[in-house]
């Protein structure tokens, strides 16, 4: 299989349990160049979770996640910590629900984008400057601010950064937790068309986890509906939206205004 | 594939809802529906309100499912069984093959009436600058003044909004349209624009499938009529009784 054809990630029986209390299990699917999934559910049905566990930032009971590195999917299990690290900064992208988690609060944003870039090989100056200024004006923030911190920004304008500092990279899979909660509904429309042109535009593959239906319809091609740990519906967003077929989705559709 | 294969081919199609949330109680819609759509023609889904024409119109983009039967949909050589297909292959069919004209517009916040348009354009193919002409075209002829172009039409009226996404549905270069009551809530200049529009991709070959309650439009552009009543076996409009349910 070539190009867009083959899968970029495959999720294996991925399972979790902390102790005994299960926090995902058996979670199976592919996610192919280019594709937005959503992850929906309600607050501790496993989302956070899968998605933890899926980008290697917590270690799985069972099951196995494959990425395709040069041409050929790998067991990540298999790899190296110092592998996993690198992809983690240069292939990957993690948008955190709280920006803070993502950012440095007390260095400037241009600081903030640049290090990615230093991360991964970039030494000159001048340029990481002009790299990290132009993405600041892609996610709308305004060239004079990139000598402010982070902490001197607003929710959105936080939120904003750091995902400018996710995509400098070029990554080709980013992990998104809530990327729109705990913001203003009139910052959130705003930042939800950022992403969604963003990700048009870059040819992004992306897993987003959000309980927030019309987030899910506006941003992705398909949906993994959990409940309990497990995934229990899945399908293209709209079919799963307008068409659900299991209870639980029936009643999570049912249970938002006009979504 | 001969040439002369329908783009369209329905084959059996049943389908139902089953509403857990009152529990367990299944809404029987149609079964047994087929019917094909040949490239150039105009099938008209016919029959009361509530009968299912709407819900066999959204099986055939692939947003409802089915319980049984086949959706073969015609691309190129190949045909994909949408009853069965992949979401990816549903999405890809969508972009180049399949085009829709839903009763309303699903505004995107942010997102300039003429972006809405043309990047439909975009989706099927078009280069950037054909992607703005068409898009600019369609507006004009559907009368929606200028100065709104700009606009997202969040703020338009009805059918400003319903125009705007007339324009989003007809924008692309798909062989099949789907269309759902395209002249709702248009005052009759502008469901003439709109025939005239869909009559020019009937001659560019396009296989067309419509509900029209409006019989004028459904007379200028209708090849023949399905009649769905002959497959309902809900003794309720389904639509209806869904909705109801829900309440």
């Amino acid at each position: 299989m070539q190009g867009d054809e083959a899968p970029l990630l495959v999720a294996e029986g991925v399972t979790k349990y902390y102790g005994e209390r299960l926090g995902c299990r058996d979670v199976s699917f592919e996610i192919h160049p280019g594709e937005v999934i959503a992850v929906v559910g309600e607050s501790g049905s496993g989302k956070s979770t899968l998605l933890s566990l899926l980008s290697q930032r917590l270690e799985l009971s069972s099951g196995r996640v494959l990425y395709r590195l040069d041409g050929r999917l790998r067991d990540l299990s298999e790899s190296t910590e110092a592998e996993r690290r690198r992809l983690q900064r240069t292939d990957w992208g993690f948008v955190h629900q709280d920006p803070r988690e993502g950012l440095r609060m007390n260095v400037s944003a241009g600081a903030n984008v640049g290090e990615r870039l230093m991360a991964t090989g970039w030494r000159h100056y001048g340029r990481i400057r002009s790299t990290a200024s132009d993405w600041l004006s892609r996610v709308e923030i305004d060239a004079d601010r990139i000598d402010d911190a982070p902490k001197s920004f607003s929710g959105g304008m936080r939120q904003r950064l750091q995902i400018a500092k996710n995509l400098v990279t070029h990554p080709r899979l980013v992990f998104m937790d809530e990327p729109t909660g705990g913001l203003d509904v009139s910052v959130q429309a705003r930042l939800l068309d950022l992403i969604r042109a963003l990700v048009a535009d870059l040819g992004l593959a992306a897993i987003i986890v959000t309980h927030d239906l019309a987030v899910a319809r506006l941003l992705s091609h398909r949906i993994l509906v959990m409940k309990d740990g497990e995934v229990i519906e899945t399908g293209l967003t709209d079919r799963v939206l307008d068409d659900p077929a299991r209870a639980y989705t029936q009643l999570l559709v049912s249970s938002v205004l006009a979504a | 594939m001969s040439p002369q294969a329908p783009l369209i081919s329905c084959e059996g199609l049943a389908k139902s809802f089953t509403l857990h949330l009152r529990g367990g109680l299944v809404l029987p819609v149609v079964a047994g529906v087929s019917f094909a759509v040949q490239a150039g023609e105009c099938v008209a889904l016919g029959g009361p309100s509530g009968i299912g024409k709407s819900s066999i119109l959204k099986a055939v983009f692939g947003n409802y499912g089915v319980d049984q039967g086949h959706i073969w949909i015609r691309d190129g050589e190949r045909r994909v069984d949408l009853a069965t297909a992949e979401p990816r292959q549903v999405i890809a069919l969508r972009r180049r093959v399949i085009g829709y004209v839903s009763q309303f517009l699903r505004v995107i916040p942010r997102v300039s009436a003429l972006d809405v348009v043309a990047a439909a354009a975009r989706e099927s193919g078009a280069g950037e600058d054909e992607a703005r002409a068409t898009a600019e075209g369609l507006l004009r002829r559907l009368n929606l003044p200028e100065r709104l172009w700009s606009l997202p039409p969040s703020t338009f009226s009805g059918g400003e909004q319903q125009r705007v996404n007339i324009a989003h549905g007809l924008a692309g270069r798909h062989s099949i349209l789907l269309l759902d009551e395209p002249t709702a809530s248009l005052d009759a200049e502008n469901s003439a624009a709109v025939v005239a529009l869909i009559q020019e991709k009937k001659r560019a070959r396009a296989a067309i499938l419509g509900i029209f309650h409006d019989a004028p439009v459904r007379e200028a552009l209708a090849d023949r009529i399905v009649d769905i009543s002959a497959f309902a076996i809900g003794r309720k409009p389904a639509e209806t009784a869904r909705a109801e349910a829900a309440a």
